[in-house]
């Protein structure tokens, strides 16, 4: 009995603090969602599910969920493909390898506020860094990134293979490490190549990983806000308005509360549906509000 | 030949993993609210320091206090996540009282609910405490996490039982085997909890934007997106100054904690 009082001790600090803001807000989410609120006058209307049928008949949401899936769908499978293909190399015997690796992953500790800042630079028409170099190449050097809609979104994915390289690099590094030598040499005394070992045996054993890092980041990448909000602010023309995005202009500039509830509730399900796929690898989120 | 390929390949990554950080320096050093100089001018012939200076004693935007906001939030939810999910962790896995098993699933399952659902409702919780703008609003809600509740309890379970049992025998309380050989035993597993939360609170921007308004409030993240926007397109040089500070101490901090950092990403890709 003492026993099961002690147990519930240790665990009660983080047991409440789970309570009051995790459990305790999805279900007052779960309320809001159903009412049309007006914070300012304290206005509260019941609409039941009209929320929902709100957000998807009018061309916002809708458009946001297309945004969000095509960042998704192209930045994840290129960052996944480039992080294997780094790992591999920062796998190599070199010495002096660690020194790439920390600087792989340098852009991974660095708040994205400031990356955000280098980049808009970095995309500018004509002076930035790669209008520069494609002009030094006699390239067409005009086209703004950043400012137009067809460029927009490729721009935001090429800039994520940059910044989410590091971690996904590290977790491909001790999944290869993983890989017992001998199993590679042997294929070596048998006569594969290089792209045959990497193919038959590299590839299939480092699979489990790839399958983590890949949900793990398809995760992060339907959440996507502080790119977009310093960037390109859902612009030009709603080309860039992601789900994140979207909500959090939906409550926090036009004060939408109980339909960006509603909109979370579907971001929710779409998250849910992806990290439901292998419940036991749980997420790389700190979990609480700094996740 | 294959060392050739890879030393290459190595390097062209390397050019571009660093060369935006080159840009950014360089163009910090460039005379404030001058046009955007061509690549072939971009080392300046006369580096301009007092960016620097005018960046950081800014009148207007005070980035130091932004800095020691950051490092007080930064410091209180490290110091409340070591204690809290370090204490959970040793109930559920040494103590193993009746529903451990499902507290523990309840904290997993949480995890898939971070920030998105709970953003509003949190900030609106926030309101009625009248806690927006203070640090109560940047730390309490950040005291524990179910993700290190789970890092530290995966640890916890690898650890000999015999240790409690002896310790039992010698008249411990489970308070002094959790505080004396268990927490000594676990310094590997807190200090990569330590380092990535740190990381993770001090980059954090989007709740910082929602629960603070005044610039006494603002962390360094938040802070430095407020800069920019006073400065907005007009002084490039200023705001790659103002972003070269910002990055200085987190990769420096990064290269100090890097050990342990990396260790914590590797852990969160095990069962």
């Amino acid at each position: 009995m003492k026993k099961q009082i002690t147990g519930w001790l240790f665990a009660l600090p983080a047991t409440i603090h789970l309570l009051l803001f995790a459990l305790l807000p999805i279900g007052y989410a779960a309320y809001l969602a159903v009412y049309k609120i007006n914070l300012l006058q304290a206005d509260w209307q019941y609409v039941g599910l009209g929320n929902f049928r709100e957000i998807f008949g009018e061309g916002g949401f809708p458009n946001a969920l297309l945004n969000s899936t095509i960042y998704t769908l192209a930045s994840v499978p290129l960052g996944v493909i480039v992080a294997l293909a780094v790992a591999v190399l920062v796998t190599q015997q070199i010495k002096g390898i660690e020194v790439f690796r920390t600087i792989f992953y340098l852009p991974a500790v660095c708040g994205q506020v400031a990356i955000a800042m280098i980049w808009i630079y970095i995309f500018l028409p004509k002076k930035g860094m790669i209008n520069a170099v494609l002009g030094a190449f006699g390239l067409p050097d005009g086209t703004d990134f950043l400012g137009q809609p067809g460029w927009a979104m490729a721009a935001l994915v090429f800039m994520s293979i940059w910044t989410g390289l590091g971690p996904r690099m590290i977790l491909f590094v001790s999944g290869l490490l993983n890989i017992p030598s001998s199993l590679l040499e042997a294929a070596e005394i048998d006569g594969a190549t290089p792209f045959q070992r990497f193919w038959r045996i590299t590839l299939p054993l480092v699979a489990p990983t790839t399958y983590f890092v890949a949900v793990t980041s398809m995760i992060g990448a339907m959440q996507i806000f502080t790119p977009v909000y310093m960037m390109t602010r859902g612009g030009p023309e709603g080309s860039t308005d992601v789900v994140g995005y979207h909500i959090y202009s939906a409550a926090w500039e036009r004060f939408r509360i109980g339909e960006a509830s509603a909109m979370s509730f579907i971001l929710f399900a779409a998250i849910l549906a992806l990290s439901a796929l292998p419940f036991r690898n749980m997420t790389r989120q700190t979990g609480g509000m700094y996740g | 030949m294959r060392k050739v390929v890879v030393w290459s390949l190595l390097l062209l990554l390397a050019i571009f993993l660093a060369a935006p950080f080159v840009w950014m320096v360089l163009v910090s050093l460039q005379p404030a609210k001058a046009p955007i100089p061509n690549y072939d001018q971009l080392i300046p012939a006369d580096p301009q320091w007092q960016n620097y200076r005018l960046v950081i004693f800014n009148p207007f935007v005070p980035m130091g206090r932004f800095f020691w906001n950051s490092i007080v939030v930064a410091t209180g939810v490290v110091l409340g996540q070591l204690l809290f999910c370090s204490m959970c962790a040793y109930g559920i896995a040494r103590i193993r009282f009746r529903g451990a098993n499902a507290l523990f699933f309840t904290f997993l399952a949480s995890m898939m609910f971070a920030g998105v659902v709970t953003q509003i409702p949190v900030y609106l919780m926030m309101r009625e405490l009248r806690w927006l703008d203070t640090f109560a609003a940047l730390i309490v809600p950040g005291l524990s996490s179910a993700f290190n509740v789970f890092l530290l309890r995966q640890f916890m379970v690898g650890i000999p039982y015999e240790l409690d049992e002896a310790s039992q025998i010698d008249g411990a309380s489970h308070f002094g085997i959790y505080w004396r050989v268990i927490l000594p035993l676990c310094k590997p597993a807190l200090a990569t909890v330590a380092a990535f939360t740190f990381f993770a609170v001090w980059t954090d921007f989007f709740w910082p934007l929602l629960a603070t308004n005044s610039m006494r409030m603002r962390t360094l993240e938040v802070g430095l997106s407020v800069f920019k926007n006073s400065y907005g397109a007009t002084n490039w040089p200023l705001q790659m100054a103002a972003a070269t500070v910002t990055l200085i101490p987190v990769i420096a901090a990064f290269l100090w904690a890097q050990k342990w950092f990396v260790r914590g990403i590797q852990m969160s890709g095990l069962k």
